[in-house]
Formats: structure tokens, C-alpha cells, sequence
């Protein structure tokens, strides 16, 4: 079946129709990594967004369940230039279509995608939409009374709607509670009475969850800790009645300045516990940032892909990144207080912050990786020893 | 100083060349002056304007000597010139002429070097970085060979130590040939000795071209798979850049073993990493580790647009990644890893048409002679460029003579690689054999089989076509696939021009677009593009 891809710009693409026929709209954005498509689709990070991806051969190994990165696909739509009928790999348990139409994506293949990324990075990212319904005239008219994909407070949307504890392995549980909307372990906010650690977890972690992806939560119950995962709207008293030895603040789709409270409830975290240690990731970098007085702006067409160089300041060395945020904090509206730690090579935005006295830092890239190079690891064996109160700070 | 490869052997394409003119460039670029020394005139490197100073001498210790007590050179590039070039620095550091004049060695360590290219070195180094080898053994008796057969089991790869020409090894799957290999293989060694190694029969083979600088930054400029699976030598596969059936999770774990390889060996500049990855499990194994520019690497820089040996040749004059700027963006560093928006496949070029009387099989040791390699937006119609571009008479999947063999001739070629498989597979679909049976008997990847099978399913909906049932939509997909308008012309039994003429009246046309090392993300300055049916030019 034919499809369109339209932007509004008033540019569009012809091809054909993949996942499930109907309309989708969303902020149309490009990701370079060449591997790794299935998180990238689970990546909540992308709620709102229809995805393109520049490497033209896609679904060739197929989809299986343990590269999720959570409970389902997140993309508002999918843009490939070929989609794989026969995958070839033995962990593949479906096709790409199939797995698409199974979640009623709406996504395109056999267009032209590196002009449409041609046209992205020279005119900035856009609203656009993907549609098996409409004309191109039909689907300008819609896209021009679509509200901003700033103004969306997308994070609240893909939290989790209650607490859970993270065990590895157990993925598809947790998708399964989330998707029934059954309580996992318990209904409160709060920790039950009984609550204890698990017997040879080194400190509980706190992960504000507006948009995690698991592979965070795996990469911190690898260290030995105790993950709680809470929703990003619970409360500075909420949070601490679960006695966390460390925050981490994860990723998550749009912009930060669309989530006031959240910011605020970090500033009053950070005032009562001023020790505790914190962990930013991506949105969660950006709202940290934005707690400790810094500001936010939007990228031209942002950074998505698994080959970002970024240069840690504080040893000179350059790590190879994952990356997936369309904003980044303005290195000069931050205080004093606050050091930029990593710079990112290709355009010499800020990659890192850390305070200077408190035990609080944070990336803007993904050192959870899932899709990307594994290089930056060792970003959550520090954040472990904090938490394990192994390391003074700084 | 920088040492060429002498003359050009088989089992090398003209990489060296290449790397060295490349690299003499970078150099210069810098304000460094260069000293060239080759025995073979026949080269780009040696021509006036590559270097300041040209010497075409015998590359022997004592006419390189004397080039070094005349020019005097600072320091000693040698990991440009392939095997040619590291040993003869490995000479002059020996008999003491590199102290005598005070020239520095630049870039690796020569004790890296040898770490990576002796073999029992290269097996410790490995177990210490905790990386797999294949288990293997050096034996030098039947009894010996029988005890590691018990520990291991077969299959088992049977390769005598020293012999002219490579003979008299062979791969074991029972006790009958094991007894056949060993002794053959006892035989022809001239110092009695066979190396036994398991065989990793069907295992995907992949490499990558990974980078590293004097901070320890280290980057992958690109990885490879081969169409071939373990057995072929990588220069004698069918090669696809980048991989096509690994995972994510496959990427990086074999990724992040290149990378600690490189740091384990402490290598500066450009590295390759050849690797086994079971098609069924995560397990692999480190094949091995070529620690210089290499046949992959030249294949590794057109592929992606990465100068390999220009970036080593700056690394081995004290510059990090950081510091480079990558030519072709202009804009931003050479410390990045590539983005492919596109396929890339190589296909080697084997001299049997001048040796029409010597063995076509393709084995663990290589008997290509050259390569070629093309780019497009699918890897069906990248494949048909490349066959194309071998310059052997053949437009497309068929190549004479394929059509006359019979049933029980087919499954045999496709048991026992030869440079004619690729032909031969196309050849079993055309007859009607399914994709697990040629996986069977070839072990190739049902991805790649898959695509195979694709084309010939076009090619039959293509034969004996009558011209005016060509419809625009049906010449669109052919082109996209790869066809050419000779290619077209052949099946449906017209000239190429009048195909020509009719695709032209339906405005079907390539498009260029540019190889820039970044998937579009950057805009980029170079004059590097390829063609192939889009919409949009540049
Ligand atoms: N254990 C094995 N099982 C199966 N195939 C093997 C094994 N070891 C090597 N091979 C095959 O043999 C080829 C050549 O192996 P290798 O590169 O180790 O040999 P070499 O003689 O050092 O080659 P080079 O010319 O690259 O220096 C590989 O590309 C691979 O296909």
C-alpha cells in the first residue's frame, strides 16, 4: 500500500506502507546508529517522534525479546528505505513489520531518507506525518493545528504509573504489570512496612523514571544495588520515604522546560539531602541541570546516533557515545558551583555536568548504550561507589 | 623515512600503495619532510611529487643503510609497507643501524608488533586480555595429533608448518582423513611439523578496523562481514561492509573485544581485527590481528571515506584523534566513528584466467589478486555493481558455463568454495533449490541467500519480456536491483540501446549521492560519490 511522509514544510515522500495502515504525526527525527533498531523503537525516549533511520537496511536480524528497552515500541512512527521480510539471526522472533503491526505503528519504507535527512539538518527538525488516509494538502491542514512537540510533557505520559523493583531478567513482567495496569509489588507510593533490601544489594537506588530504559536499570542492579523505579511525579517526601542511597535520574522524551515540577521537586530533593548522591542521564542531565540553575535550548536537529565523540575534560580522553536528545544545557547560564565535565567534539555542546561539592553529576549521552558502544560503563561504577559510599566527592 | 612493500605478490591488491602515498601526503602536510624508499618503481608512492627525496633500491639492510647515512632521516615510519616494510625495520632495529644513526621508530612499538604477529606471543597476549582463541596445537606425530583430537573433537583444521606452496593440510572431519592430513602434512613440512586447530565450521567471519592514538582514544572506522563464512580466506570472501546479520548486541560485543585488543597491545594508528562469531550462540573467537594497514584497512577507508593511513600517519607523528580534522566533513574531527548510509560489497578479482591449469578452490590461504568493490542503497544492487566491475565477461548472476552442469556438479560447487560460487548458488535457484538447502550445503548466511534468491526471482520475471510490457514500475525495480541496461537487454533479448532508449523516455535515471562518513548528519566537502535510482542528486 502506498504511503506519505509529510512534513510541514510542505515537503513530502512517497513510498510504501509498513506496520499497520492510518495516520501518525509526530516531531520527525533522523538516528545514524547502523545497528540496534529495536531499542531504538522501545526507546521511550522517542514518545512523540517518528523515527528515521539513515542506515538503509533495517530488520535484517530480526526482533526477539530481550533487546527491549521497554515494554513496547515508542515511536509515534517508523521511516525506513527497506525494511527486511526474512531476517536472519537465531535470537529473531519476529519480523520488523510484523512486530510494527503488532503495535499498531504506522511507518513508511522506499523513500529517499537521506534526503529527508538532508532536509532535517539543514532546516531543523519538524512536525511531520506519516499516512496511508490523507492527501499532502489534508495532512498540512492537520499538521498546521498541531500544538509544538515543546510543548508536551512527554515524560508524564511514559513513567511508570506506579512504583516497581527492578529484577533482572524480568523485563517481560514488568511489561506484562505495566500493560494490565496491576499493581507489581504493592499500590502505595510509599515502600510497604516490611520493605528490606535485597540481602546482598550494596544501597538502594532511586530511579525517577520519565522514561527509563531498562538497560539502566540492568546496568545498576549489575552493580549490586537495589533499583526502585518511581514515578517522575513522585514528591521529594515520597521519594524519601524509600530511604534511597542515591538518585538516578533517567532519560526521557521532550523538553525539559515542559517539566517545572519535576525540576522543582529535585531543587527541594537536593535542599534536604544536599549528600545524596545523584545521577543524571540525558533528560535527567537536562533537568538536573536546570535544578542547579542552568537553562535549556533546543538543537537544531539534535543528536541521535551510536558515533558521538565526546571528550571528558576532566582527563582528556575521548569516549565514543550513544546519543538521543533534541535539547542541551547552555554551559554559560550555569553557576558557579556547577563544572562542565564533557564537551561534545562535533559541536562543543555540553556533554557532562558535575556540582563541585555535592556528590551530583550527569551526562547528556547514554552510558547504558543499548543500542551503541559499551565504552562509557564505567560512569555507573562510579555512580555505584558513591552510592555504596566507597568515593569522597568530588 | 617511510619504507615501501616492494613488489606486489598475490594475496595483496595494490593496499600498500595506497596506504604509503596516502600517508607520505599526510605527512607533508605537516611540514614534515619525507624519505621514500622502495624497490618497486611501478607504484604511486614512488612517483616524484609523493615524497621529497625518492630512492628505488633493493630492499635489503645494507642499500637501506645507506639511504639512512645520507638522508639522516628523524624518525622511521614502518608500518606502511605491509609485512616488507615491518621486517625490514625489524632488521635495521637489529643489526643496530636505527640506535647508530639515532632514528626514532614512529608509531607502534616494535614489540607490539611482534606480540600480534607471533603466534604464541599473540595466543598469550589474547588469554590475557581474556579474549578466545580457537584451541590449536603444534604437533609433530600421529599419537600427538590423536591426543588433541580426543580433548577437542572434530572438526579439525590440519595446517603444516613451513611448506612451499601451502600444501598438504587439510580440514578433518573423521579419523580417516586426520590419519590422511597429518602424515601428508608431516610430509611436506619441511621441519616436521603441523599446526591442528578447531575448525570452525559455518562460523560468520567479521572483522574491524579499529583506531588508536597516543591517549588511548580508540575508535572503530568500520566493521565487515563476509559472505563466506570461516574457511575462505577474508581476502578471497565476498565481503560486505558494514555487517548485515549482527545484532546490536553481536556489534558491540565484538566491538569492545577489538578495542581492548588494540589497548592491550598497545598499538598507534590503524589496526585489524579478524573474528569468528557462531551463527547459533554468542561465542567467539579472535582469528587474528594484523597491527599495521592491511588489505581491510584500504577496503575500510573507500568503504567508509575514512583516511585510515593518512590518521595513522599523523598518530605516528605524535598527534591524538582529537587533534585531527576529518577531511572529508572538514567541520569536525577525525575522532568519530563512520555512519554508512549505504551498502558496500567487495568482490575479489582472482588471476585464473592467466592460469587457466592452477586450482580454483578458495581455502584459508589466499590466491586473489586484486578486488573490487562498489557502493549502493541495497546490498542486491551493490553485488550486481561489483560482478560487474570484475571485468570477467559477466553483467549479472550468470557466468558461462553455469548453465551446463549438472544436479550432482551444482551441490558439489557449492560444498567446495571455488571463485565461481557466487554464480553457482544463483545458479541452484534458477533451478529451483530452496534457501535452507544451499544454506546447507554452503553455510552462507540465509540473509545473504535470501537476496540472491531475490535477484534471480527478478531475472525470471524479467526473461523473454516483451519490450512494450516494460512498465515504468517494473524498470524502476530492475534498476533498483541492479540491473543494467546491457543486463536487461540480455534477458529480454533486445540491444542495450533500445533498453536504454525506453528507460530514458520513462525518466529513469541515477542519481549521485556522496560517501561522507557521517549518514548526512554533517554537511560535507569531497568529491567521492556513487549512483544509484533515488530521487534526490547531489
Ligand atoms: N580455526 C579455523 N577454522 C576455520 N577457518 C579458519 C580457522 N582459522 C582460520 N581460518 C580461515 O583461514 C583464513 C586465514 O586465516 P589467518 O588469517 O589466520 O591466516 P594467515 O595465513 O595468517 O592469513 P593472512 O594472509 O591474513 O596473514 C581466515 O580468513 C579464515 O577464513
Amino acid at each position: 500500500m502506498k504511503a506519505l511522509l509529510i512534513l510541514s514544510d510542505g515537503t513530502f515522500f512517497e513510498g510504501t506502507n509498513i506496520g499497520v495502515a492510518g495516520t501518525t504525526t509526530g516531531e520527525v527525527v533522523f538516528n545514524t546508529s547502523m545497528t540496534g533498531y529495536q531499542e531504538i523503537l522501545t526507546d521511550p525516549s522517542y514518545a512523540g517522534q517518528i523515527v528515521a533511520l539513515t542506515y538503509p537496511l533495517i530488520g535484517n536480524y530480526g526482533i526477539n525479546d530481550d533487546d527491549n528497552e521497554s515494554i513496547n515500541p515508542q515511536v509515534a512512527g517508523f521511516i525506513v528505505k527497506e525494511m527486511c521480510e526474512n531476517p536472519s539471526n537465531y535470537r529473531s522472533d519476529a519480523a520488523g513489520d510484523d512486530y510494527l503491526k503488532q503495535y499498531n505503528i504506522v511507518g513508511i519504507q522506499g523513500i529517499d531518507v537521506r534526503a529527508l535527512v538532508k532536509n532535517l539538518r539543514d532546516h531543523g527538525v519538524m512536525l511531520g506525518m506519516v499516512t496511508t488516509e490523507h492527501t499532502v494538502e489534508e495532512g498540512l491542514a492537520i499538521l498546521h493545528n498541531l500544538p509544538d512537540y515543546d510543548s508536551g510533557a512527554y515524560a508524564r505520559q511514559v513513567t511508570t504509573p506506579r512504583p516497581y523493583q527492578w529484577q533482572q531478567g524480568e523485563a517481560l513482567k514488568v511489561q506484562e504489570n505495566k500493560a494490565d495496569n496491576a499493581p507489581l509489588h504493592h499500590t502505595a507510593t510509599a515502600p510497604p512496612d516490611q520493605w528490606e533490601m535485597p540481602l546482598e544489594a550494596g544501597g538502594r537506588v532511586v530511579v525517577l523514571d520519565y522514561g527509563t530504559k531498562f538497560n539502566i536499570l540492568r546496568s545498576l542492579r549489575d552493580r549490586g544495588l537495589e533499583v526502585i523505579v518511581l514515578p517522575c511525579t513522585a514528591t521529594p517526601e515520597e521519594i524519601l520515604q524509600w530511604q534511597p542511597d542515591g538518585i538516578l535520574l533517567s532519560n526521557g522524551p521532550g523538553d525539559p522546560k515542559a517539566l517545572d515540577e519535576e525540576v522543582k521537586n529535585i531543587q527541594s530533593l537536593q535542599q534536604q539531602n544536599p549528600n545524596l548522591p545523584m545521577f543524571g542521564i540525558c533528560l535527567g542531565h537536562q533537568i538536573l541541570g536546570r535544578a542547579m540553575g542552568g537553562e535549556t535550548f533546543k538543537l537544531k536537529f539534535g543528536h541521535r546516533g551510536a558515533n558521538h565523540p565526546v571528550k571528558d575534560l576532566t582527563t582528556g580522553k575521548v569516549h565514543i557515545t550513544t546519543q538521543n536528545h533534541g535539547y542541551a544545557v547552555q554551559a554559560d547560564s550555569l553557576p558557579d558551583d556547577v563544572e562542565v565535565t564533557h564537551l561534545n567534539l562535533n559541536d562543543n555542546t555540553v556533554e557532562g555536568l558535575r556540582h563541585r561539592e555535592k556528590p551530583v553529576f550527569s551526562v547528556q549521552y547514554h552510558p547504558e548504550a543499548s543500542p551503541g558502544p559499551k565504552d562509557n560503563a564505567y560512569l555507573f561504577d562510579r555512580f555505584a561507589d558513591l552510592v555504596k559510599k566507597k568515593t569522597e566527592y568530588p | 623515512m617511510v619504507i615501501g612493500s616492494g613488489p606486489i605478490v598475490i594475496g595483496q591488491a595494490a593496499e600498500f600503495d595506497y596506504a604509503g602515498t596516502q600517508a607520505c601526503q599526510a605527512l607533508r602536510e605537516e611540514g614534515v619532510s619525507v624519505v621514500l624508499v622502495n624497490s618497486n618503481p611501478a607504484t604511486i608512492m614512488t612517483d616524484v611529487e609523493t615524497a621529497d627525496a625518492v630512492y628505488i633500491e633493493p630492499l635489503t639492510v645494507s642499500f637501506v643503510e645507506q639511504v639512512i647515512a645520507k638522508e639522516r632521516p628523524d624518525g622511521l615510519l614502518p608500518s606502511l609497507g605491509g609485512q616488507t616494510g615491518l621486517n625490514m625495520a625489524y632488521r635495521l632495529a637489529e643489526a643496530g643501524i636505527l640506535d647508530k644513526y639515532n632514528v626514532e621508530l614512529l608509531g607502534t612499538p616494535l614489540e607490539s608488533i611482534k606480540k600480534a604477529e607471533d603466534r604464541d606471543l599473540f595466543k598469550e597476549t589474547m588469554k590475557r586480555l581474556n579474549q578466545p582463541v580457537p584451541e590449536s596445537a603444534i604437533v609433530v606425530s600421529m599419537e600427538e595429533a590423536k591426543a588433541f583430537r580426543d580433548q577437542i573433537g572434530y572438526p579439525l583444521i590440519i595446517r603444516p608448518a613451513y611448506t612451499l606452496g601451502g600444501t598438504g593440510g587439510g580440514i578433518a572431519y573423521n579419523d580417516k582423513q586426520l590419519e590422511q592430513f597429518v602424515r601428508s602434512g608431516l610430509d611436506r613440512s619441511l621441519i616436521h611439523q603441523i599446526l591442528l586447530e578447531r575448525y570452525l565450521n559455518g562460523w560468520k567471519e567479521v572483522e574491524y578496523e579499529v583506531m588508536r592514538d597516543g591517549n588511548d582514544t580508540c575508535i572503530t572506522i568500520c566493521n565487515m562481514e563476509n559472505f563466506d563464512p570461516m574457511g575462505v580466506h577474508t581476502g578471497d570472501s565476498i565481503v560486505v561492509a558494514p555487517s548485515q546479520t549482527l545484532s546490536d548486541k553481536e556489534y558491540q560485543m565484538l566491538r569492545s573485544a577489538s578495542l581492548e585488543i588494540i589497548r592491550g597491545l598497545g598499538i598507534e594508528g590503524g589496526c585489524n581485527v579478524q573474528l569468528a562469531l557462531d551463527p547459533k550462540s554468542p561465542q567467539y573467537y579472535v582469528i587474528e590481528v594484523n597491527p599495521r594497514v592491511s588489505r581491510s584497512s584500504a577496503l575500510a577507508s573507500k568503504a567508509t571515506g575514512y583516511p585510515i593511513a593518512r590518521v595513522s600517519a599523523k598518530i605516528a607523528i605524535g598527534f591524538h584523534l582529537d587533534e585531527i580534522p576529518n577531511a572529508v566533513t572538514q567541520k569536525t574531527l577525525a575522532c568519530f566513528e563512520p555512519a554508512l548510509d549505504y551498502c558496500v560489497v567487495k568482490i575479489p578479482r582472482w588471476p585464473f584466467d592467466k592460469f587457466t591449469t592452477s586450482d580454483r578452490r578458495v581455502t584459508t590461504q589466499m590466491k586473489a589478486t586484486g578486488e573490487v568493490m562498489s557502493i549502493d542503497r541495497s546490498f542486491e544492487s551493490a553485488l550486481m555493481k561489483a560482478l560487474r566491475s570484475l571485468e570477467i565477461g559477466v553483467y549479472g548472476l550468470r557466468s558461462k558455463g553455469v548453465g551446463l552442469l549438472t544436479e550432482m556438479e551444482i551441490e558439489e560447487k557449492l560444498r567446495v568454495p571455488t571463485d565461481e560460487r557466487i554464480f553457482i548458488i544463483a545458479e541452484a535457484f534458477r533451478r529451483g533449490m530452496m534457501i535452507e538447502e544451499v544454506h546447507d550445503l554452503t553455510k552462507v548466511d540465509c540473509w545473504f541467500l535470501q537476496k540472491i534468491w531475490h535477484l534471480i526471482e527478478m531475472e525470471q520475471q524479467l526473461r523473454n519480456k516483451p519490450l512494450d510490457e516494460f512498465t515504468p514500475d517494473l524498470m524502476r525495480k530492475a534498476k533498483k536491483l541492479g540491473f543494467n541496461d546491457h543486463h536487461l537487454g540480455e534477458l529480454i533479448g533486445v540491444k542495450e540501446p533500445e533498453i536504454r532508449a525506453r528507460r530514458k523516455a520513462m525518466g529513469i535515471a541515477p542519481v549521485y549521492k556522496m560517501v561522507d562518513t557521517c549518514a548526512g548528519e554533517f554537511e560535507a566537502q569531497t568529491p567521492y560519490y556513487y549512483s544509484c535510482y533515488e530521487t534526490e542528486s547531489e
